[in-house]
């Protein structure tokens, strides 16, 4: 019985954030806007990146490291829309709507919530990396034949992946409902730290042995490893390269669980201090 | 499970707040906002709690909602430990809070309470029925399909009311529902929590206030409470009732006088108020008995003033928070306080 009403309310939760998260993405007034503002945003951002590495750094693209940048950064969308998707929900409900409180009053599961209201940015953050992708297929000149691309890998990998981010979202989250102001600067320094350590635009081989160490225990970086294997053949990190294709996964998998269990308990403990300290209606007015 | 014999129930809830001593600057770090409270309310009352700013009326509805944890005590609702339970007591409970534009601003008023119908897994047509209904009770009707950002404050608060009754919560909790609204508004917002009240015999509402007159007309029982401590609770009459044994007057003198020099001296005065109004002071008294008015008057002569109107009243809730506390309800506190609506 009781399981069976918690599991309608989880599911109630998910499907009406996923609704709100639209709502609150796309109710722009001005639809040219939108696609401005949630498309080709972040393509340029990925691109300009692209470009940097072909003229600052005089790479060709003949390079193998040119698809591997790209692929790399194509994909890094996901991580500041995913991330920020989730725990910016906490600000935004909390401060700016005013409604966190009454979501908390009302019976739903917050962690459902908090990820379907992310659900949106991630759609909008495939649009954007797809585009990206065909432009670099299609302008660039980097060989992704269809044919040859390891699709199941792909798929699994994604959703794996996704959920990875998802859950870093959610420990993000857990730090917001603690510390409002600081969210945006802890947000990028986790963005930032993932963009140096899980390999987006250079191999872990370049890093220090330490970090190569910090790198290898990220999924992100299995992810990516894994998508470039399914999209280019290869990996491109040697420090990676004795896992074969098969343990990939099974490693992104085992790892996105083990950062499940820590940011669920670790947003569960955020949201039993604030409890404590009176922060679930904050409003720090900044 | 405990038998479920009060939908509420505290017994020595405290709660303190500790300042950082950074922003206390120098003063006491610790807030008492909530102060050993015992209140009992009983499935199908309205009940009230009664007092000034800062009082710790929304610190005692944030830990029956659930949103906060007390120091020590213990709160029961529904029968549940809000503590140990908080998922269970959030199926049985409502919660608005007054003087706040919550709400998203991107969706129409129809939107943000429908989505909120859907978390309690409302269904089908009864849903935009009872949304169409809530909404004309409030008399938002015709701002259905407008986005919130387009409306005022007092409009967001009628939209929020609004959500509060529409799942028909067992237990409803309204901090301060009817403040910053127009008279007109407030009085139908109050003759719909009363209508609801009749229509749902088996549902409880704890209702916070700092008007009095709210407090009396709608509330089958009230707790006054100041500094975090009940002080008194009991139906309105019965509170009023304690101070039937005293008089009740209020003096209107023109003149220059010190009502603090004067009254003090005055032996049966036990309590008393006073504040200028157009060029005279009123005084609020609560004497012993009816005799007492004489040595009064004939101090405000000694000191030269002079008496322009005289009135017995019937006791207020006022006048037993002033005989409880020393000072009126909206007067005293840090806040300074906002004058009561006329009713
Ligand atoms: N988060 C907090 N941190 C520190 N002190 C707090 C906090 N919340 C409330 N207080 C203090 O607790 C006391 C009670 O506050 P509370 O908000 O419960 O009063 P109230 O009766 O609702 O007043 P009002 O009529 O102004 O709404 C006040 O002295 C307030 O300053
Ligand atoms: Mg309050």
């Amino acid at each position: 019985m009781t399981a069976r009403v918690r599991g309608k309310e989880t599911w109630r939760s998910l499907r009406v954030a996923v609704w709100l998260g639209w709502q609150v993405e796309s109710n722009w007034t001005d639809p040219f806007l939108f696609a401005v503002y949630s498309v080709v945003r972040p393509v340029a951002g990925a691109l300009i990146l692209v470009f940097m590495y072909l003229v600052v750094a005089r790479g060709g693209l003949e390079n193998p490291l040119f698809p591997y940048v790209f692929v790399g950064n194509a994909f890094y969308i996901y991580v500041g829309a995913v991330l920020m998707g989730i725990s910016w929900v906490v600000i935004d409900d909390r401060e700016h709507y005013g409604m966190l409180k009454y979501m908390y009053v009302a019976p739903l599961n917050i962690l459902t919530y908090l990820l379907g209201r992310g659900v949106a940015q991630t759609a909008i953050a495939t649009i954007a990396t797809a585009i990206t992708l065909l432009f670099g297929v299609g302008v660039l000149g980097i060989r992704i034949p269809p044919g040859q691309v390891d699709w199941g890998l792909l798929a699994v990998a994604l959703v794996l992946g996704l959920s990875a981010l998802a859950f870093m979202g959610l420990l993000l989250a857990g730090a917001t409902l603690l510390t409002a102001r600081h969210n945006f600067f802890i947000g990028q320094a986790v963005a930032g730290a993932l963009y140096l350590l899980s390999g987006v635009v250079f191999p872990l081989d370049v890093l220090p042995p330490a970090l190569q160490w910090v790198g290898k225990a990220l999924p992100v970086t299995y992810w990516l490893e894994a998508l470039r294997r399914a999209l280019l053949g290869e990996g491109g990190n040697e420090a990676l390269r004795a896992i074969p294709t098969g343990h990939l996964l099974p490693i992104l998998a085992g790892s996105t669980l083990a950062l499940a269990v820590v940011s669920i308990l670790f947003f569960r403990w955020a949201e039993g201090v604030a409890h404590c300290r009176g922060l679930l209606d904050m409003q720090t007015m900044y | 499970m405990q038998a479920r014999e009060y939908s509420i129930e505290t017994k020595d809830l405290t709660r303190v707040f500790r300042v950082k001593r950074r922003e206390a600057r120098g003063e006491k770090r610790e807030i008492t906002a909530l102060d050993r409270a015992d209140l009992a309310v009983e499935r199908g009352e309205l009940f009230g709690v009664l007092g000034p700013n800062g009082a710790g009326k929304t610190t005692l509805i944030k830990i029956l909602a659930t949103l906060l944890s007390p120091t020590s005590g213990t709160a029961r609702v529904a029968g549940v430990d809000v503590v140990a339970n908080p998922w269970e007591v959030r199926r049985h409970i409502g919660m608005v809070s007054g003087g706040e534009s919550s709400g998203y601003g991107l969706l129409t008023v129809e939107e943000n309470l429908w989505m909120f119908s859907q978390f309690y897994g409302m269904r089908g047509a009864d849903v935009r029925k009872r949304i169409k209904e809530l909404l004309e009770v409030v008399g938002l009707a015709d701002g259905a399909k407008t986005k919130i950002y387009h409306l005022s404050t007092g409009m967001r608060q009628k939209m929020n009311f609004a959500r509060g009754f529409l799942t028909d919560p067992e237990i409803l909790f309204l901090d301060e529902p009817t403040i910053g609204l127009d008279v007109q508004t407030a009085r139908t917002l109050r003759a719909y929590i009363r209508k609801w009240m009749d229509d749902h015999p088996d549902r409880t509402i704890l209702l916070t206030t700092h008007y009095m007159y709210e407090a009396d007309e709608l509330c089958d029982r009230v707790a006054i409470i100041d500094q975090g401590k009940v002080l008194a609770c009991d139906t309105p009459a019965a509170l009023k009732r304690d101070l039937q044994e005293e008089a009740v007057f209020r003096l209107k003198v023109e003149g220059d006088l010190d009502p603090e020099k004067l009254l003090r001296g005055i032996a049966g005065v036990h309590r008393f108020t006073h504040a200028a109004r157009d060029g005279h002071a009123q005084l609020d008294l609560i004497l012993a008995d009816e005799n007492v008015l004489l040595p009064v008057l004939s101090g405000i002569q000694g000191t030269g003033g002079r008496l322009v109107s005289l009135e017995k009243r019937a006791p207020t809730l006022e006048d037993v928070f002033i005989r409880l506390v020393g000072h009126g309800l909206n007067e005293g506190g840090d806040a300074g306080g906002a004058s009561e609506p006329a009713p």
